[in-house]
């Protein structure tokens, strides 16, 4: 992974100064709230319901040990001993001090960690697959150029006050995993023609209040242009966008406003203005990012392992967990392993400060001493041994890290919601452990299979839930909190935004109400036909009659 | 004691004396008008209120000295200030939700200029930082670019990398303390005004 240079160093260690310096100005009243606020927030820095929030950068979800470590250690100095994995693959601690803030901030320099830009009006946390270059169907690894595009948003002096926030994820694989498209930029890596890396550019995704998917802007950028391609589209949203309308002023309100064919006009206009100048990425720039890319030193492993194949004959729960939470590599007798952060009936993303040490104890074993994040909000092993799964499946299970369900039911994507976060209307968590708890049985979740549930404590939609096969959104309806529900959505290649079933739910209904859309599905599902199939070619009315049937039962009587 | 900060020759911050007299329009009589427009427009000005002829033809005009004037009210008001101009004694004031095309449609030398002065309602206006970066690297503007408004510390390392060259620092703040601020980072990754990204800057390899 990326090393930092002094050079790297010193804008971290310099961050660390400056936001002390703040947060000093802040206590003693020389800044404002209004005036502190968009300083704190470009810092991962919220003011949240019970302390502040923190949240730290984990530039396109990759981890050495030692900086799990160091999270362990913060998190236990600082907070209540665990960390939250967010559906942008940063860390959050929940229950920091405000005047700690620069404490921990100095504490993360020293293992090249920061929590820069990872909020406020600016660009963020670049995000990608989390099984960027090891994964069996990729075309490009985006690790270098992403790690390009992290230096240049940083502290980018022209958009660091933008209309709105602005996510730019990157993919380069057959199967999107990083949902490029429901980004305010996405960016999707192919090879060309010429057998040159290029990139295909979409623009003003998003989901929040009004969940849009992308519309291509370009369907070929040589990657040497991708900085000032970029910079001449948040030219053209930093000087267009809205800034009178908070829920009007994300880009994708500007692109369907403009429509995509005038935005291209005027990005391309303005680009023509900046393309071959200072910002053209030169082959040794990407060269010297890239070395820190390089494939790991693998062994050279048979396909199959015997010791592995036994296991899984004769351990059916080792084989449960292998069939959910171990995913192909390109190289031979190597394998990803998904540590679950989903054990029914615990907040999902959660992980405690003993658990990241168990993780960064077996990324050093067996992975090369490197993890990713990912937006599924689990923690990956990406470079196993066929003959060090059984052991780390042990090491992990002993951990509660094994909960064979990634990609069920129950490995629901949840933001903090009410519990935690300021800006949510509804509760989440216990939204996500009632369901966990009402599905508790491994058998039925293999049978129902392939699913994704996404929870939103508020329409900012941090939980994903428009594309969620199942997205359940929390709302205020007169004080009191219910939850709507969205069929149909999904993330990859495919995407669309879910449709909503009709009248919002009480929290005590809503698993019932997934039990029953379930119900429908394995009803009505061909053979081993996914749930999101299903709804496709069905359409949400079956499921709405079986949900809402009843209610207007009880209704008429 | 002067709230100005002026880079100097050599790049080196110094508090100085203000030698310009801000004309500021007086406030409008009744309800402020929005600018009405077309989607594109709207998108650019909603929200934002522009001065009314009224104000326009109320707004005093320092008989002598050196005059900084807002955009609408030289468009205006011009051809009482042409002789002012040509003694230089003319600098235009542009806000952030108005255009550099504008600007330029009447003074199609900028550099007939001896200063631009743009306005920043809320520091947390970003627009300031492109309409900066666009005066000095499109159209070529080379004389004194001065923030004015809601100009505040943590903004100014921005605002000199956005192509500024001069502060006025909200008058409540401390201009003295807020000199510091501008070197914030010593080597910041990106390229800007005037600046190369660090790869073409230093050797990191």
């Amino acid at each position: 992974m990326y090393k930092y240079d002094p050079i790297d160093q010193q804008i971290v260690n310099e961050r660390v100064a400056q936001y002390r310096d703040q947060v000093r100005r802040y206590i003693t009243g020389e800044l404002s709230e209004d005036e502190f606020r968009p300083l704190r927030l470009q810092n991962g820095l919220y003011i949240q319901r019970h302390a502040p929030m923190l949240r730290i950068a984990v530039p396109y979800g990759l981890l050495a040990s030692r900086q799990l470590r160091k999270l362990a250690e913060i998190t236990k100095k600082y907070d209540r001993g665990y960390g939250h994995f967010s559906t942008r693959q940063n860390m959050q601690l929940n229950w920091p001090k405000l005047e700690d803030t620069p404490d921990i901030l100095a504490e993360l320099a020293t293992v090249q960690m920061h929590s820069i830009q990872t909020s406020g009006n600016c660009i963020r946390n670049i995000t990608t697959d989390q099984f960027a270059g090891i994964a069996p169907d990729e075309i490009i690894d985006p690790r270098a150029i992403a790690e390009i595009m992290r230096q240049w948003s940083t502290f980018h002096p022209e958009f660091a006050l933008l209309p709105r926030k602005f996510k730019i994820a990157v993919s380069g694989t057959e199967k999107d995993r990083a949902i490029v498209q429901a980004h305010d930029i996405g960016l999707e890596f192919y090879k060309d023609d010429q057998g040159q890396m290029a990139i295909k550019v979409w623009v003003g995704g998003g989901l929040g209040r009004t969940p849009i998917l992308g519309s291509v802007i370009r369907e070929h950028l040589e990657w040497q242009h991708v900085l000032s391609y970029c910079e001449a589209i948040i030219r053209v949203y930093n000087i267009h966008g809205r800034r009178d309308n908070i829920f009007k002023a994300r880009i994708k309100i500007l692109v369907k406003a403009l429509g995509i064919e005038e935005f291209k006009r005027q990005v391309e206009e303005e680009w023509a203005h900046t393309k071959n100048g200072p910002l053209t990425i030169t082959q040794t720039e990407l060269d010297r990012v890239a070395q820190y890319f390089e494939p790991m030193p693998y062994e050279t492993l048979p396909a199959h392992d015997a010791s592995f194949d036994a296991a899984v004959a004769s351990n059916p729960a080792f084989a449960a967990w292998v069939k959910r939470c171990v995913h192909g590599h390109r190289v031979p007798g190597y394998r990803a392993v998904t540590l679950s952060l989903k054990p029914h009936g615990k907040a999902p993303g959660d992980i405690t400060s003993e658990q990241m040490h168990v993780v960064a104890d077996l990324a050093d074993a067996y992975s090369f001493g490197e993890l990713r994040s990912s937006h599924e909000q689990n923690v990956i092993l990406a470079d196993v041994k066929l003959s060090d799964l059984y052991a780390v499946w042990e090491k992990a299970r002993a951990a509660g890290l094994a909960t064979p369900n990634i990609g069920l039911l129950t490995d629901i994507i949840c933001c903090p919601g009410g519990d935690f976060c300021s800006l949510a209307n509804a509760k989440s968590i216990p939204i996500a452990e009632a369901i966990q708890i009402q599905f508790d049985d491994l058998d039925y979740l293999y049978e129902i299979g392939e699913i994704e549930l996404n929870i939103s404590g508020c329409m900012n939609a941090c939980g994903h839930h428009h594309v969620g096969h199942i997205g359940i959104l929390g709302v205020d309806k007169d004080g009191s909190e219910w939850y709507q529900v969205t069929i149909g959505g999904k993330q990859g290649k495919d995407a669309s935004i879910g449709t909503v079933i009709g009248p919002s739910f009480s929290a005590e209904e809503m698993p019932s109400v997934v039990q029953k859309l379930i119900e429908v599905f394995i009803r009505e599902r061909y053979a081993d036909e996914r749930f999101i199939d299903t709804v496709r070619r069905l359409g949400v009315a079956p499921f709405k009659a079986h949900v809402y049937a009843e209610q207007k039962q009880g209704a008429v009587a | 004691m002067s709230n100005l900060i002026r880079l100097n020759a050599d790049g080196v911050a110094e508090i100085v004396e203000d030698q310009w007299l801000r004309v500021i329009p007086p406030a409008a009589a009744e309800e402020t008008v929005r600018k009405q427009a077309g989607k594109v427009v709207m998108f650019k000005l909603t929200g934002e209120t522009a001065y009314t002829p009224e104000q326009i033809a109320n707004t005093v005009i320092p008989a002598t000295g050196n005059i900084l004037v807002p955009l609408p009210v030289w468009q205006v008001r011009k051809d009482e200030l042409q002789a002012r101009l040509a003694a230089g004694e003319v600098g235009i004031i542009l806000a952030t939700h108005e255009s550099v095309e504008a600007l330029q449609a009447e003074f199609p030398d900028l550099n007939a200029l001896p200063l631009i002065a743009v306005f920043v309602e809320r520091f947390a206006d970003g627009r300031i930082f492109t309409l900066g970066n666009w005066l000095r690297t499109r159209f070529g503007y080379k004389n004194e670019l001065r923030a004015i408004g809601d100009v505040l510390r943590d903004q100014l390392f921005f605002h000199k990398r956005s192509g500024f060259n001069s502060f006025l620092v909200r008058a409540d703040r401390s201009a003295q303390e807020a000199i510091a601020s501008l070197n914030d980072f010593s080597q910041p990754y990106q390229g800007a005004v005037n600046d190369v990204p660090v790869w073409r800057r230093v050797n990191r390899t």
